[in-house]
């Protein structure tokens, strides 16, 4: 499943891949920097609708465009998180760093698929 | 039911093979029926476990990653080995946000990720001769944990 750009004006959405590893990390950091770069962009939102799986690599990634949104005085959001993201974010501590919006996901209810009907 | 397997696996330090590691041992899991959390959690530790060995096991080559898992009941014991580099000082890989490639955007959080998910986590290493992780887990000991733990408290 390949990683998405969305570009609204100045806010970039990045759709993550079903698992996000070291196998596609090193990608997503080159392609969002150069549209970060390119487009001026001042908010980043990974969507992780499609993820369920993420490792180390992952924080390596969603932390390397905090900081260089934030040298851009940018911000960094993440979105549709299921438990398991949640998880992750809390042991690894990002979610101290990295703003978690919940309503995309109660937007979408009636026609996403959750992730209890997922597994 | 009695539950017991073994199984070896060699493979060369790609990263493709990360996703196939964790495949192999999610598969070899199933017959203990682990919770979903359970199954996460150990993809979790072996990802970072074989990330490691195919990012710093080989410096700039390649070599091969040793994978052996062992179950027996409930208990799993995973050995992932490469016969590389070596790491020079064990406490220090092992800190929390400590990454010797920085350059690469390592988050520095690999074996925190492997104590955090594991029940027990042992390294051992010898310069030029390579790294070998022992990771083990009792299946259906814990009761969900989401939310509980973080490594930082």
């Amino acid at each position: 499943m390949q990683t998405e750009y969305v570009r609204d004006r100045n806010v970039l959405t990045i759709l993550l891949p079903e698992e996000v590893d070291h196998c596609c990390t090193e990608q997503i950091r080159k392609e969002a920097d150069h549209i970060i770069e390119k487009c001026l962009i001042s908010k980043v939102i990974f969507d992780f609708s499609r993820t369920d799986f993420m490792d180390s690599s992952g924080i390596g990634v969603v932390m390397g465009r905090y900081k260089v949104m934030k040298f851009r005085n940018g911000i960094v959001e993440a979105v549709n998180l299921n438990r398991r993201m949640q998880r992750i974010f809390k042991i690894s501590g990002l979610e101290k760093i990295i703003m978690i919006k919940k309503e995309e996901m109660e937007e979408k209810n009636g026609d996403q698929k959750s992730y209890e009907d997922s597994i | 039911m009695e539950t017991k397997n073994h199984m070896r696996i060699v493979f060369d330090s790609r990263p493709q093979n990360e996703g196939f590691a964790r495949m192999a041992v999610a598969a070899a899991l199933l017959p203990l029926n682990p919770t979903l959390e359970e199954m996460s959690d150990v993809k979790t530790a072996v990802s970072e476990a074989v990330t490691n060995a195919v990012i710093h096991g080989y410096e700039q080559g390649e070599g091969e990653i040793l994978l052996e898992m062992t179950i027996e009941e409930n208990e799993i014991m995973i050995r992932i080995e490469d016969f590389g580099t070596g790491i020079r000082d064990i406490k220090k890989a092992m800190e929390p946000l400590y990454t010797s490639r920085p350059d690469l955007e390592r988050s520095g959080m690999g074996f925190a990720f492997m104590e955090a998910f594991m029940d027990e986590l042992k390294v051992e290493s010898s310069p030029g001769r390579g790294t070998q992780i022992v990771m083990k887990k009792t299946m259906g000991s814990r009761e969900e944990t989401y939310g509980s733990d973080d490594i930082f408290n």
